[in-house]
């Protein structure tokens, strides 16, 4: 009646967001009382790491290409287990309905909290964009969790790390024809600190600074709707509804007024940082620290500052 | 082709949210509902495909009477037919298997829905809907091309893109870039009449089984003023020692 995790990996190593999940089944496992058993990608570089954060066995399997193979996969091993968990990343989030359509389970997504309880298993997570928690009871079918990046955290508590390798079928239905991972980049929906800006940067051959400053903080870039809606930004930068949803530990928003749509994308992150020239901006209501000021002035300054202070630690 | 556009009636997106005095559910009291904004993408995008292919859009919703005028409204925007299954969804699941009985009985080449809706965002329904269906699946869809029977499909993926190919029928989860926010479309005083006159069909709910239960709402706890700090060092110094987040 163990708890299954799915670990992804990325070019066989693993995320931080998978470290996580195991971390996650592991407080789930403890308040069940039973053990975590972690499923992964034979070609995984490392599966033994896996026991630092709680795997107490370690399955490897010839993992298939797509998020519905892999549920198949998963589904194949939910008998007799006491719950599923699959952290939210974009291939999660895909997995995780699959699989729980595929086996009846009862899910929860866009999970915020291990859970309060086992009978039946309960958690909160987000919804109305943020605006409301919602307290879930999984009463209907086993129970399967998604969980958000970055919301419960990585624990080191070890676990007995047993490998052993499975055969486990699962059908893709669709051929991957390409697959691309910008590259020397920090992946935004995976970063602890995003760096953002807005139209009050009047255009985008002022983004080397924001550029800049990101850098030297090891973020992501990020911006808002308008600027990716009138090119200056590729879409795959739009944080807030219909863009990207961050859940970073600083978020950083320069020149962003803090419409509604935007705060929708980025209000779970723990600290927000707004530099705007406009005392009255929305988003200073949603910020924990304000700079009423140029982002032409202010930025370089905060480059300046958080290179000295990144060079003092 | 025969198009289906899964449509989610959803609090407008600056509507204020507030529950009920259980707590165990949104109060609807004076909220605004319009079109869930992702699926607003798909609709569009079905639009541009039946403009390029021919053929028909329906677009179909599971809820109550209450959620007609915004299966109307996509009508008026260029659906040709709507269908309202009546029920009140209690969880994704539910809704997933009232959609896969009715397209289980139905052909449909292509089955549009949006990434998620903004309401109780589980970004479950699609994906559940295609495995209930057993058909290929692409979520956080931003390019679609249609050959034949042959589609090639292009996904967000955490930092970068997949670009998939397989035979219609397929399931997909629509978001910007599906097509541009620009060419999203407002229903014109012509659609708004012609719409009146397109068929809305009400079919009876089929399935009762929720797997999950809502056992409360809250709203997250008012965030403290903000601190305005004059320099960036002291912006340094408060993010080190108090946020703790550098």
């Amino acid at each position: 009646m163990s708890i299954i995790v799915f670990v992804e990996d990325w070019n066989n190593q693993f995320k931080k967001a998978s470290f996580e999940a195991v971390s996650y089944a592991k407080s789930w496992a403890e308040l069940a009382g039973t053990s975590v058993t972690a499923v992964t990608s034979s070609g995984a570089a490392d599966p033994a790491a896996l026991a630092t954060y709680g795997a107490d066995r370690i399955v490897t399997i010839a993992l298939a290409a797509t998020p519905f193979g892999m549920a198949q996969q998963l589904a194949t091993m939910s008998e007799g287990t006491a719950g599923m968990v699959i952290a939210g990343t974009s291939l999660g989030r895909s997995v995780a309905p699959a699989l729980a359509a595929l086996i009846g389970g009862a899910l929860s997504t866009n999970t915020t909290s291990t859970p309060s309880s086992v009978s039946p298993v309960t958690v909160e997570r987000g919804a109305f964009s943020s605006k409301g928690i919602e307290t879930i009871e999984l009463m209907g079918g086993l129970p399967v969790v998604s969980f958000v990046p970055n919301s419960v955290g990585i624990q080191e508590r070890a676990g007995e790390g047993r490998i052993e390798n499975l055969d486990a079928t699962g059908s893709d239905l669709l051929n991957i024809t390409e697959q691309s991972i910008a590259s020397g980049k920090v992946a935004l929906p995976e970063a602890e600190v995003v760096v953002s800006a807005g139209r009050g940067l009047k255009g985008p051959e002022n983004w080397s600074m924001i550029e800049e400053l990101a850098s030297v903080l090891g973020a992501a870039t990020a911006c808002s709707k308008p600027v990716s809606d009138i090119g200056w930004r590729p879409h795959s930068e739009h944080v807030g509804q219909t863009g990207i949803q961050v859940n970073p530990n600083l978020y950083i928003a320069i020149g962003i007024s803090g419409a509604i749509q935007h705060l929708a994308g980025v209000s779970a992150s723990k600290t927000i940082v707004v530099v705007n020239t406009d005392a009255e901006a929305p988003f200073f209501k949603a910020a924990d620290y304000g700079i009423v000021g140029d982002a032409f002035e202010v930025v370089p300054q905060l480059v300046n500052a958080m290179r000295a202070f990144k060079a003092g630690q | 082709m025969n198009l289906l556009v899964c449509i989610s009636h959803v609090p407008d997106t600056t509507a204020k949210i507030n529950f009920d005095a259980a707590g165990t559910a949104l109060d609807a009291t004076g909220v605004q509902f319009v079109i869930n904004p992702y699926d607003e993408f798909s609709l569009t995008k079905a639009l541009h495909l039946k403009e390029a292919h021919g053929g028909t859009i329906t677009v179909l919703n599971v809820g109550g009477p209450e959620t007609e005028p915004t299966l109307r409204k996509a009508l008026a925007i260029g659906a040709d037919q709507a269908i309202r299954i009546n029920a009140i969804p209690t969880d994704a699941i539910t809704v997933a298997k009232e959609l896969k009985n009715h397209i289980t009985a139905n052909a449909y080449d292509l089955i549009l829905c949006g990434q998620e809706s903004i309401d109780y965002n589980g970004q479950q329904v699609p994906a559940m809907l295609a495995a209930l269906l057993n058909l290929p699946f692409v979520n956080a869809c931003v390019d679609l091309a249609i050959d034949g029977s042959s589609a090639t499909a292009t996904g967000e993926i955490d930092g970068g893109h997949a670009t998939y190919a397989g035979t219609l029928p397929m399931v997909i989860g629509g978001k910007k870039g599906l097509v541009e926010e620009k060419d999203l479309r407002i229903p014109n005083m012509r659609g708004i009449m012609t719409a009146r006159s397109k068929p809305l069909q009400v079919l009876e709910a089929t399935e009762n089984d929720a797997a999950t239960r809502a056992a409360k709402f809250v709203k997250p706890a008012a965030k403290s003023a903000v601190k305005l700090v004059d320099s960036v060092d002291e912006l340094v110094h408060l993010l080190h020692n108090e946020a703790k987040a550098i």
